[in-house]
C-alpha cells in the first residue's frame, strides 16, 4: 500500500499516521491527566484557539496589487508558533489552577474552557475562516522529512520526552500514586497539587501542538470546526489503549495505539465507501466491539462457556479445584 | 471558615438579586412600546461555518442597520438545540418577525408551533424544513434563498457542456455537505437529475465532508487512494461547497496530480477562495449561491409588519462562474 512519490512515502498507511498525529498528541497529554484521575475536555477548544492565534498572527491577507499577489505577514512564523503554544499552555495552567488550588472537579473546570474556548477562538478570528497563504507554515502539517510526514516527528519528539520523564524518573510513579490515592500521596510527601497543575498545563501544550498541525494541514483556521468533538476521540483513544478512567496505572503506548485505531476506523470507512448516513453507526459498532473484547468480564462470560464446551476448565472452575 | 462561607453565599445571592432586578427593569422598558417603535427581527444564524456564511451574516447585519430594523442576532454554532433555544427566546421577547437558517431539515415541529401560537411570523432563509406531520408551509410565511436543486442541476449542466464527452466513461467523486442538511440533499438530487440523461457519467464515490476544508481534504485523500486500489480513474470532483473543494485541491496536489487539469473540479457557492483557486487554474467552475439576501430579508420583514402577504418562495439572483471569468469577477466579490 505504500509507495514513493515526490521523494516521500505515499499511501493509506501514511495518511492514517499523518491524520492521527493530532489525536496522538492529545492522547499523550490526556493519558497523564487521566492517570491522575482527572479529565480534560477542553482540548478541542484549545486546538481552535491555537489555530486561531497562529493564523491571525502570521496574517491571512493576500492582496492583489495590479494583479500581483502580495502577502502580508504580521509577525515572523516562529514567534507566531511560540505565542500559540504559550497561549494554550497558559490555558492549561488555568485548568490546572482551578483543579489543584481551587478544588473544582476536573470535568467541571475544563468544561468552562470547552464552552468559552470556542468563543475565544471566534473572537480571535472574528468568526471567519482565516486562510494562511504563507508557504513555510504549511510544512508543519503537510511537510515530509526522510519521506515521512513532519507531524509524526512532532509526535515522536513529544512522546520520547514524555516517555523518558515518566518512565526514567519518578514522575510516572508520582502521577500513578496521585491517581490511586491523592490523600495518601500527599501524606507520603508528594506535592500533589504541583503535579496535577503540571499535567493540565502539559495537556494544554499538547493541544496547542495538535492545533498547529490541524491548522497547517489545511492552511486555514476555523474557529468553529477545528477540533470539534476531538476531546471525545482523545478520551476514547486513552481508554481504548487500556487505561482506566479511574486513574492510576497508565500506558502511553496504549494510548497511541488507541489513537491509531480510531483514525484507522475513520479512514477505512471512507475507503470502503460506507454511505455517509451510517458512518457514525459503523464507527460506534467497531468501538463497542473493541471495548467488549477488552473487558475481562465479557471475555470470561463469552469465552469461558466456549472453553467449557471444549472441556477446558475456566479460571473460576480452576479456582474451585 | 463556616462563617466566611455564609458571608460569601449571602454576598453572591445579593449580587444575583441585584443583577436580576436590573434585568427585569430593562425588560419593562422594552415592553412599554414607544409610539414609533423599531421593528424587531430575531435572526438565528447557523454559525460561522464558511466564508459564505460569514458574508450572509454581514449582509443581514448591514441591511438591518440600513433599514432601521432592530436585529437580535444569535449564533447557533451549528447546533440545532441552540437554534431552538434562540427561537424560543425570540418568542419570549415578543419580536415582530423571526427569521432563521435551519441547520438541518427536520425537528422543528414543536418550536414552530410555539411561534405560530404566539402569532409571530417565521421566515426561513437559504435552507428549507420538513415537518414530521402536517404541511411545513403552514408554519412559515416565506422561504427566502437559493434553489439548491437548481444549483445541483447547473453544476451538472456545466460539467456535461465542459467535458463534451458522449460515450467515454466519466468517473465522478462527490463531496457531500453535512448529512441531512437541505443543501446536501438538494445539490445531490439536482446533480443526479442531469447525470441521469447521460449514462456515461457515473458517481463512483460519495462521502460527506461536512462542508469544511479539513474534512474535504481528508475524504479526498482517501478517495484518491481507494480509487487507485480499485483501478479506477477519477475524472471529476463535484463538491457541495467551495471550502470542501479547496481542501480537496490540497489533497489532489499532495497526490502529485494537477487539480483543474487531471481532475476537473466544480463546486458551489462562489466564495472568494474559489475565485482565487480558479485564477490559479486549480478549480474549473463555481456555481454561485448568493448569501447577500439581507436587503430582501429586511424588505420582507417590513412588508410583514405592514400586513402584506408574501410569496411563499423568494429566490435570490445567482449565476455560474467558469474559470475564464474568474480574474475579472474577483474584485466584485463580497464574500
Amino acid at each position: 500500500m505504500i509507495e514513493m512519490k515526490d521523494g516521500h512515502f505515499y499511501g493509506v498507511t501514511i495518511d492514517i499516521l499523518n491524520r492521527a498525529a493530532p489525536l496522538m498528541l492529545l492522547a499523550i497529554g490526556m493519558t497523564l491527566v487521566i492517570a491522575t484521575k482527572g479529565i480534560d475536555i477542553s482540548v478541542g477548544s484549545m486546538i481552535a484557539i491555537s489555530g486561531a492565534v497562529v493564523a491571525s498572527l502570521i496574517g491571512g491577507k493576500l492582496e492583489y496589487v495590479d494583479g500581483v499577489k502580495t502577502l502580508i505577514t504580521l509577525v515572523p512564523m516562529p514567534v507566531a508558533i511560540i505565542t500559540a503554544l504559550l497561549v494554550t499552555t497558559l490555558l492549561g495552567m488555568w485548568n490546572g489552577l482551578l483543579i489543584s488550588k481551587v478544588g473544582i472537579q476536573p470535568i467541571v473546570a475544563t468544561l468552562i474552557l470547552l464552552v468559552a474556548g470556542r468563543g475565544i477562538a471566534q473572537l480571535i478570528t472574528q468568526g471567519q475562516i482565516i486562510t494562511v497563504y504563507y508557504k513555510p507554515f504549511q510544512f508543519i502539517g503537510t511537510g515530509y522529512i526522510l519521506g515521512l510526514p513532519f507531524s509524526l516527528f512532532v509526535v515522536g519528539l513529544v512522546f520520547g520526552i514524555t516517555f523518558y520523564a515518566v518512565r526514567k524518573t519518578a514522575l510516572g510513579m508520582f502521577i500513578e500514586s496521585i491517581g490511586i490515592n491523592a490523600v495518601a500521596s500527599r501524606f507520603a510527601g508528594i506535592k500533589v497539587s504541583k503535579y496535577i497543575f503540571s499535567v493540565y498545563a502539559f495537556s494544554g501544550l499538547c493541544a496547542g501542538l495538535a492545533g498547529l498541525i490541524i491548522c497547517s494541514n489545511v492552511s486555514s483556521a476555523d474557529g468553529n470546526n477545528a477540533g470539534l468533538f476531538i476531546e471525545l476521540d482523545a478520551i476514547l483513544a486513552v481508554s481504548l489503549g487500556g487505561n482506566s478512567l479511574d486513574g492510576g496505572r497508565f500506558s502511553l503506548v496504549g494510548s497511541l495505539i488507541g489513537a491509531l485505531v480510531i483514525q484507522s476506523i475513520t479512514t477505512t470507512i471512507y475507503a470502503l465507501g460506507v454511505p455517509p448516513e451510517i458512518t457514525l453507526v459503523v464507527k460506534s459498532i467497531v468501538v463497542i466491539i473493541i471495548c467488549l473484547l477488552q473487558s475481562a468480564k465479557f471475555r470470561k462470560i463469552v469465552f469461558s462457556k466456549w472453553a467449557q464446551k471444549r472441556g477446558i476448565p475456566s479460571e473460576k472452575n480452576a479456582a474451585k479445584l | 471558615m463556616a462563617k466566611w462561607k455564609k458571608v460569601t453565599i449571602a454576598l453572591s445571592v445579593g449580587i444575583m438579586m441585584l443583577a436580576l432586578a436590573g434585568c427585569s427593569g430593562a425588560k419593562q422598558e422594552t415592553t412599554t412600546k414607544p409610539a414609533d417603535k423599531k421593528i424587531v427581527l430575531g435572526f438565528s444564524q447557523i454559525g460561522a461555518e464558511s466564508e459564505w456564511r460569514t458574508a450572509n451574516t454581514e449582509s443581514i447585519k448591514a441591511s438591518a442597520q440600513a433599514a432601521g430594523i432592530e436585529l437580535k442576532f444569535s449564533d447557533a454554532q451549528q447546533k440545532q438545540e441552540n437554534q431552538i433555544k434562540a427561537i424560543r427566546s425570540f418568542i419570549q421577547q415578543k419580536v415582530d418577525v423571526i427569521a432563521f437558517s435551519p441547520v438541518v431539515e427536520t425537528g422543528w415541529d414543536a418550536v414552530l408551533q410555539e411561534a405560530k401560537a404566539a402569532k409571530i411570523p417565521v421566515i426561513l432563509t437559504d435552507r428549507s424544513i420538513k415537518m414530521s406531520s402536517g404541511n411545513a408551509e403552514d408554519y412559515y410565511v416565506t422561504f427566502m434563498g437559493s434553489d439548491f436543486v437548481e444549483e445541483g442541476r447547473r453544476a451538472g449542466k456545466w460539467l456535461v457542456d465542459f467535458m463534451k464527452k458522449d460515450n467515454e466513461a466519466v468517473n465522478i467523486v462527490e463531496l457531500q455537505g453535512t448529512v441531512g442538511s437541505a443543501p446536501a440533499i438538494d445539490r445531490k438530487a439536482g446533480f443526479e437529475e442531469i447525470l441521469k440523461q447521460h449514462a456515461n457519467y457515473k458517481v463512483i464515490k460519495s462521502q460527506t465532508g461536512d462542508f469544511t476544508r479539513a474534512k474535504g481534504k481528508e475524504v479526498m485523500e482517501s478517495f484518491l487512494k481507494s480509487a487507485k486500489a480499485d483501478g479506477q480513474k477519477i475524472d471529476v470532483l463535484y463538491a457541495h461547497n467551495d471550502d470542501m473543494a479547496i481542501g480537496a485541491i490540497q489533497a489532489i496536489e499532495e497526490a502529485g496530480l494537477k487539480p483543474g487539469k487531471d481532475i476537473i473540479i466544480v463546486s458551489i457557492d462562489g466564495v472568494k477562495g474559489a475565485f482565487e483557486a480558479m485564477i490559479a487554474g486549480k478549480l474549473n467552475a463555481t456555481i454561485e449561491c448568493s448569501p447577500l439576501l439581507g436587503d430582501q430579508l429586511m424588505t420582507a420583514t417590513k412588508d410583514l409588519v405592514a400586513g402584506k402577504t408574501l410569496d411563499k418562495r423568494i429566490v435570490t439572483k445567482e449565476g455560474v462562474f467558469p474559470a475564464e471569468v474568474a480574474s475579472k469577477e474577483l474584485p466584485n466579490r463580497k464574500y
